[in-house]
């Protein structure tokens, strides 16, 4: 427990199970990014996964859509503090896209349009914990929160569900990535509040 | 002004948490962009009131001079300003958006950097200019080239225009400012998405263009 601040005594006083420690709730959806927000048509994204071996398995639009689509009931939570609960999405399973992919290593370093990647542990991304997503609450994906497709890596903090993302690239150790290098957590655990690189 | 021992200054463009604590442990922390300049011994920064908030109404209202708040940082590693940067520096601030702009213009002044500064500050009215009687002082220091666009209300006599900034009134600042310039938009997340697709509309390339959002639309 940090100084007691006299005469503070908080608004959301019911403690809720669903909120990881130091986050609140809110019902809007608040956009994180680092620069301008980049347009990209579904026409000309294509998703791909890069090997050890320099291996290519490449998805354009209407190939990705044509793979099995998963309906998503999940909590998000911002490293910026915010938690929104019970949103819904749309997209593919990393295990899916993963099946037709061969490899060994076990980081994963996610690059985005715009050029911004973030790392996450393959771990991280299979057993039914991952998806490519494309639309949010029924709607097609907005560009500001990452359309045409970002990945939902919804038990780690909302940065790692990288925006506009355009591929993985496989590594043997964990690299850091564009947000990693500015200050944020290896990682990114919301229950164990690892937001900055100092948090363990 | 915080008084935060063991801080060694910050970085122009910063931020810092601030977590306030129950009497029964129950804590509500958020972010406060910093607008003091990087080697300032206090760390300053502007609350603005949200009357809905957890905190804001805190500390605007509950804390006086003397009180202990905690603090965590410095944080943010990409939307900052380093004296060594020696481009043209673009500045687009809405509203309290203009804390991290003022602590960018307050660093270029001590470290004595020559790179020429736009500033383009969008706000309500005269009334609602933070760092009202510095702002004109700093700016001046700093050589930098100012552009306010009143929103709701002007002073008196404004030769400018009235309104909302849209993509031409970013595109016409933007084309009197060197294309070579790094850019830092701070302000509501609908400001700063307008102001950024502007600019890279105009032609700036996206990623010499940061970008701090708060709040919700």
């Amino acid at each position: 427990m940090g100084i007691v601040t006299p005469g503070f005594f908080g608004k959301h006083r019911e403690a809720d199970p669903k909120l990881p420690p130091g986050q609140y709730e809110t019902k809007d959806f608040p956009v994180l990014s680092a620069g301008p927000t980049p347009n990209i048509h579904p026409g000309e994204w294509s998703f791909s996964i890069t090997t050890e071996t320099g291996e290519v398995k490449r998805w354009s639009w209407d190939e990705f859509l044509a793979l099995p689509i998963e309906t998503v009931h999940t909590d998000i939570h911002c490293v910026t503090r915010w938690s929104k609960f019970d949103t819904t999405w749309r997209g593919v399973s990393l295990d899916t896209l993963f099946a037709e992919v061969d490899t060994k290593f076990g980081y994963t370093m996610a690059h985005s349009y715009g050029g911004y990647t973030t790392n996450v542990p393959l771990a991280d991304l299979l057993g039914g914990k991952a998806w490519v997503a494309f639309e949010f609450g029924g709607e097609p994906l907005d560009p500001e929160h990452g359309g045409p497709a970002r990945l939902l890596v919804p038990h780690l903090y909302f940065w790692k569900s990288a925006k506009w993302v355009n591929g993985l690239t496989m590594h043997e150790t964990d690299e850091l990535g564009f947000w990693e290098v500015n200050g944020y957590n290896a990682y990114g655990d919301p229950w164990k509040e690892q937001r900055y690189y100092y948090d363990s | 002004m915080l008084r935060v021992p063991g801080w060694k200054g910050a970085l122009a463009g910063q931020h810092i948490d601030i977590r306030l604590t129950a009497p029964d442990g129950y804590q509500a922390a958020r972010s406060y962009s910093l607008s003091s300049a990087a080697g300032d011994e206090l760390a300053a920064v502007s609350i603005e009131l949200m009357p809905d908030g957890e905190v804001s109404p805190y500390l605007v209202r509950g804390v006086s001079v003397g009180d202990q708040l905690e603090v965590l940082g410095p944080l943010g590693g990409w939307f900052v300003w380093r004296p060594s940067q020696q481009e043209p520096i673009r500045l687009i601030g809405g509203g309290s958006g203009i804390a991290p702009l003022v602590s960018i213009l307050r660093t270029h002044i001590a470290s004595g950097n020559t790179a020429p500064v736009h500033l383009l500050y969008s706000v309500r009215s005269p009334d609602f200019v933070y760092f009202h009687d510095e702002l004109s002082a700093l700016t001046e220091a700093a050589g930098a080239a100012v552009t306010i666009q009143y929103t709701r209300h002007a002073p008196e006599g404004w030769p400018g225009t009235l309104g909302r900034l849209d993509a031409a009134r970013v595109a016409s600042w933007a084309a009197a400012t060197d294309p070579s310039s790094s850019t830092y938009i701070c302000g509501p997340t609908r400001f700063v998405e307008l102001a950024s697709d502007a600019l890279v509309a105009a032609g700036a390339d996206p990623m010499t263009v940061r970008t701090e959002r708060f709040g919700g639309a």
